[in-house]
């Protein structure tokens, strides 16, 4: 076997030389088992570091501000314009059936429930997802993560776990802000703009729209945070070589993010949805 | 070197420990041993696995078959706590510094003090001062990002923090790759001050025959794996730095020689012969 072995050195060619499609199939259907493995893995020992050893307040402030803080023009700009938004493109509709007062409920309830998680969360994955990734990759193209190690520190208790714990605890924040600033915006359009009674849309809002449909928005984000932090991290970690490697793993950390939320987002309400019957079975359901 | 010789007794131990990466073996059943207080420098092509070689002693990477033995102990079956014990005995200068790119350079030298709480700020600061003078770095460049910093800084930077928890074993990956060759030798310098000041042991990584002639107590020169005969070691001298020119393998002189030779028309082959290989496919 070491003979074998030693020939496919020699040669140059490598076993492709032989290498049928079962070959290729088999091949890629382990990489594809081995990288669910190493997800795995990558999240429980993120998660074992959260429990094991809380990252400095030096190490966590700076990464608290940057993906925190700096998101907030972002969130709150993109809440704002879907608040807008909505009010614009349904007031036609709901004015020709004469309820154009109840615009509020219908545009708040989208709000909080749906448009405002999943959209802070996909901004969070555009804006910090991918610099997450690119960051980390660069660190893994430049030996930095190496540097890490080889100074004793494990890089995912150093760089995954501040992220991941600024991801889970700020974006329900993030949400809360997307939330007030769409509900802002979708009222500034149907009252001064589209000239809905005023006191007649704030009454519907606040008759149809419940806590319990902001928590279920809120919660939902502590999801979407998770998913987004451990797939950008993992996508850095496991960059390529290069700046073609490391610009991959950016736009992967976005792509499998935003998947990952509204796979979350189906499933959530989804589970929701049961949990709410089975407390109020004479509900109509929250979904 | 000669003056300060090894103080004896083997410190690092290559068993028949062969690597590869996915279907890419890179070294092959190699055997060495590393005595403590030498100087061994480890020259050969790019490619051939030298890094691989710094990377396998400290558990960066696992070695696919074979044991790495540091005191007598299999650094591959190490647990986590062991192998970051045994990561701060070794000091650990990149081909490219690998400075922490966020961090300024005092923090990125304190950075090993702070993370295992090995003394108070005052103490790091003091550390930290004496490392980046003893790598010749004025204080106003403390605060300078990595990115502010020249080639021959960032080296001495990331010497400076390799330097900064005391450690045994000193690893240098290419130390004066990309450098000028004032900066070279000043580079060559401190990586003899180091070496000898501290009666450290150490493996360089290099290309550059200056710095062999300069700090090396032993040198090793490895062939890459794709071009050595079936059976044949990977390691094709390993001796005193003295005599390199006149080798009596061929290969080797080429090598301190900076001689081409039938290279550039053997590369030219391979490729026809995987150009041919892909056309026929």
């Amino acid at each position: 076997m070491a003979v074998g072995a030693l020939d496919v050195e020699r040669d140059g060619v490598g076993a492709d030389g032989g290498e049928t499609a079962v070959h290729r199939l088999g091949r890629q259907v382990f990489d594809r088992v081995a990288e669910v493995g190493d997800v795995s893995l990558f999240c429980l020992r993120t998660l074992g570091w959260i429990v094991r050893r809380r990252p400095r307040w030096s190490v966590l402030l700076p990464i608290f501000h940057a993906i925190g803080v700096q998101s907030v023009p972002v969130v709150a700009i993109t809440g704002t314009f879907i608040g807008m938004v909505l009010a614009v493109q349904t007031y036609h509709e709901f004015q020709m059936m004469g309820l154009a007062t109840k615009m509020g409920s219908v545009i708040n309830i989208s709000l909080v429930k749906e448009l405002g998680p999943v959209l802070a969360a996909t901004m969070l994955a555009g804006r910090v997802g991918s610099s997450m990734a690119a960051e980390l990759g660069t660190m893994r193209v430049t030996e930095q993560i190496d540097a890490l190690t080889a100074l004793g520190t494990n890089p995912i208790y150093y760089l995954a776990v501040p992220r991941f714990l600024a991801c889970f605890l700020l974006i329900p924040l993030l949400t809360l802000m997307a939330d007030f600033m769409g509900v802002i915006g979708g009222a500034v359009v149907c009252t001064q703009v589209l000239g809905i009674d005023s006191f007649a849309y704030w009454k519907h809002s606040r008759d149809f729209v419940e806590g319990l449909d902001i928590l279920a928005g809120v919660l939902k984000s502590f999801f979407f945070g998770s998913a987004i932090a451990l797939i950008s991290c993992h996508r850095g970690f496991n960059s390529g070589a290069g700046a073609e490697g490391v610009g991959k793993a950016a736009t992967e950390a976005f792509v499998f993010s935003f998947m990952a939320i509204l796979f979350l987002d189906f499933v959530l309400g989804l589970a929701w949805n049961a949990m709410y019957r089975s407390l109020w079975p004479q509900a109509t359901g929250l979904l | 070197m000669s003056a300060d010789a090894p103080d004896g007794g083997d410190l690092i131990e290559f068993r028949d420990v062969s690597i590869q990466f996915r279907r890419q073996r890179v070294l092959r059943g190699i055997n060495l041993t590393i005595r403590r207080g030498e100087t061994v420098c480890v020259i050969g092509e790019s490619g051939c696995g030298k890094t691989v070689l710094l990377k396998l002693i400290v558990g960066l990477l696992q070695p696919t078959s074979g044991k790495i033995l540091f005191e007598g102990e299999d650094v591959s079956r190490m647990d986590a706590r062991a192998l970051v014990r045994l990561r701060l005995r070794f000091g650990f200068l990149f081909q490219m510094a690998a400075l922490f790119d966020s961090l300024d350079v005092f923090d990125n030298v304190a950075f090993g003090l702070r993370e295992h709480k090995v003394c108070g700020e005052d103490q790091v600061a003091r550390i930290v001062a004496e490392r980046l003078q003893d790598v010749g770095l004025p204080p106003g460049l403390e605060r300078k990002k990595p990115a502010e910093l020249s080639g021959g800084q960032r080296k001495r930077v990331g010497l400076a923090r390799a330097l900064a928890l005391d450690p045994e074993v000193m690893l240098y990956d290419e130390p004066t790759t990309g450098l000028d060759p004032i900066m070279t030798d000043v580079i060559n310098e401190l990586i003899l001050q180091t070496q000898r000041g501290g009666h450290k042991t150490g493996i360089v990584v290099t290309h550059e025959m200056r710095t062999v002639t300069k700090v090396a107590d032993r040198v090793v020169m490895f062939f890459p794996l794709a071009r050595v005969g079936r059976g044949e070691s990977q390691i094709i001298h390993d001796g005193p730095p003295g005599g390199l020119e006149d080798a009596a393998d061929p290969r080797v002189r080429q090598f301190v020689r900076g001689e081409a030779g039938d290279r550039l028309r053997e590369m030219a082959a391979a490729a026809r012969a995987a150009g041919g290989g892909a056309s026929d496919e």
